[in-house]
């Protein structure tokens, strides 16, 4: 077992409008690994996954309970500087979502905000994350041109490219090829691969397959309940509970 | 044999509005237009609004009506872009139900009601506090359009706020953006031609608007001459028609220059509705590119 990088603790989540979200979940994310989240939706992967940067802070809570530690802090603490952690923790969305920016600003603006003015650098930062995400060839002749002007695979690769300019320790992605074609969503699943000696991946893949060939740990969510936890190698193949069997198989969802 | 009728209604309707504009533009060109041959555009756009011994020129009213529209933008744009922001990102539910309701009662409000409490209370005060000769001034004036013209900015700059999908401020939080940072920098530029179309539709608002200033602003037709125009009375181009339409001869010169300060303050409101549906023809294209 490699060492673990998130610790979550009997955590609880429930929405103002009564729905419970998460019940007394705990889990360990391993460092240096792909976590894999699956489940049908529903399940509470994507709220797990806005409780770990505080994205949840935006929505309707009623109550959380338990505890997430990153790096043994609690981050529910509402003493936690949630700006530095956010860009330590990065998010990829389902949807691409360009900034109403150039593609330049899109990436160089969490730098910005986070205190990094010097043209030189941020241009070498940018350039640097657009390399990373393997979009610099198609985009360093128009890096001033709106975000929103590039195709939808382009478009989500910025999106990464954002984040890892930030230069974080983990990245959160939810649904990240949902909207993507094949050839885009095998770059970005090798290119998990590359990373996750560096930084620590949380993926909820939107369906099955991409779970099964992705997961290096995989985590089994059905109605808010964590239902199997294991390694990918073994869950999908040989999976302990009877949910988790009929899910892989088919049976549901 | 319903269906036809009904559709030939509605179609009459459509094209009555159509058939009305033009109407009004070509009877607003029938009885400004003869202006230009019985005054020369030289004296036209002259300095001097004298009408009764025949001098016709409107530059006054023209720099009156811009002055008194630019210092009300200049207060009502940062005032009603902030009221939209409060109550469309910061303030809490509750707040939120209840001011939305007043700002559409504040602009139910008919203008003369509001250049009465320009008369009786705005205008004593700011002759006290600033000790002028007169309170009926351009700034007063000003300030009573800007009151005129906020809750259209707010509403309509609020309801951009609100079509900005809360995607774009997730994905702004997420890189560990504050809420200042993503306000300013992403919805409201994600927003903007629709804060732009609610600039713009303020703007003609307060142009055209006629009872208020015509009650606030002194109406003297005096020329603009510099920063302390400010605070001397002046009049805009509406309330000259209004205030002069009633007592002058029909046909005479003097009607037909009052017409042709109407084609003026028309093609005014043509351009800022040509660059307002501009922008919110923009705005829908952009919409579909998001969705």
């Amino acid at each position: 077992m490699s060492n673990s990088k998130i610790s979550i603790r009997n955590y609880s989540l429930r929405y103002s409008d009564g729905v419970q979200a998460l019940k007394n979940v705990s889990l360990e994310i391993h460092a240096n690994a792909i976590n894999v989240l699956f489940g049908p939706s529903g399940g509470g992967k994507s709220s797990l996954l806005r409780s770990i940067n505080r994205l949840i802070d935006l929505a309707d809570v009623d109550e959380t309970s338990g505890q997430i530690l990153f790096n043994g802090v609690n981050i529910l603490d509402k003493e936690m500087p949630v700006s530095q952690l956010r860009r330590k923790i990065g998010m990829v969305f389902s949807r691409p979502i360009p900034l109403p920016k150039s593609i330049f600003e899109n990436v160089a603006f969490g730098l910005r905000v986070a205190g990094e003015n010097d043209p030189a650098v941020l241009h070498s930062k940018v350039e640097e994350a657009l390399k990373q995400a393997y979009l610099w060839e198609e985009v360093y002749d128009r890096l001033d041109d709106p975000g929103i002007s590039i195709s939808g695979g382009q478009q989500q690769r910025l999106c990464l490219a954002r984040v890892l300019a930030l230069e974080p320790e983990v990245i959160m992605l939810d649904e990240p090829t949902s909207a993507l074609d094949p050839v885009t969503t095998a770059r970005i699943e090798s290119f998990l691969q590359e990373i996750k000696d560096r930084i620590t991946v949380i993926i909820a893949p939107h369906n099955m397959s991409q779970s099964a060939r992705v997961a290096d740990y995989a985590t089994f969510f059905l109605q808010g309940e964590l239902i199997e936890v294991g390694a990918g190698s073994k869950l999908f193949v040989n999976p302990q509970d009877q949910r988790t069997q009929d899910y892989v198989e088919g049976r549901f969802g | 044999m319903k269906d036809k009728v009904i559709t030939r209604i509605i179609k009459i309707a459509g094209f009555s509005s159509i058939i009305i504009v033009l109407m009004i533009f070509y009877f607003l060109l029938k009885e400004g237009l003869p202006t230009l041959g019985e005054v020369a555009l030289s004296d036209l756009f002259t300095t001097r609004w004298y009408p009764i011994e025949d001098y016709f020129g409107i530059l006054p009213l023209f720099s009156g009506s811009l002055l008194v529209t630019f210092i009300s933008i200049a207060i009502a744009l940062p005032f009603g872009i902030g009221t939209a922001v409060y109550i469309a990102e910061i303030a809490p539910a509750r707040v939120k139900e209840i001011l939305k309701p007043l700002i559409e009662i504040l602009a139910g409000i008919p203008s003369v009601v509001l250049g009465f409490i320009g008369i009786v209370f705005l205008s004593p005060t700011l002759r006290e506090t600033f000790n002028l000769p007169t309170g009926l001034t351009a700034f007063t004036g000003a300030l009573l359009l800007a009151l005129i013209s906020v809750p259209t900015i707010v509403s309509v700059a609020e309801d951009a706020l609100n079509a900005v999908p809360q995607s774009y401020r997730e994905a702004s939080y997420a890189l560990g953006v504050t809420r200042w940072q993503t306000i300013w920098q992403v919805t409201l530029p994600a927003a903007r031609s629709g804060v732009i179309t609610a600039v713009m539709l303020g703007i003609s608002r307060t142009l055209g608007e006629t009872m208020a200033v015509m009650m606030v602003t002194g109406n003297a037709p005096t020329m603009l001459q510099g920063i302390q125009s400010i605070f001397k009375p002046t009049r805009t181009m509406t309330a000259t028609i209004a205030s002069e339409m009633g007592e002058v001869a029909s046909g005479s010169t003097h009607y037909h220059v009052l017409f042709f300060i109407g084609i003026v303050l028309f093609l005014f409101s043509l351009i800022i509705n040509i660059i307002s549906s501009h922008f919110s023809e923009k705005n829908r294209k952009e919409k579909e590119q998001v969705v």
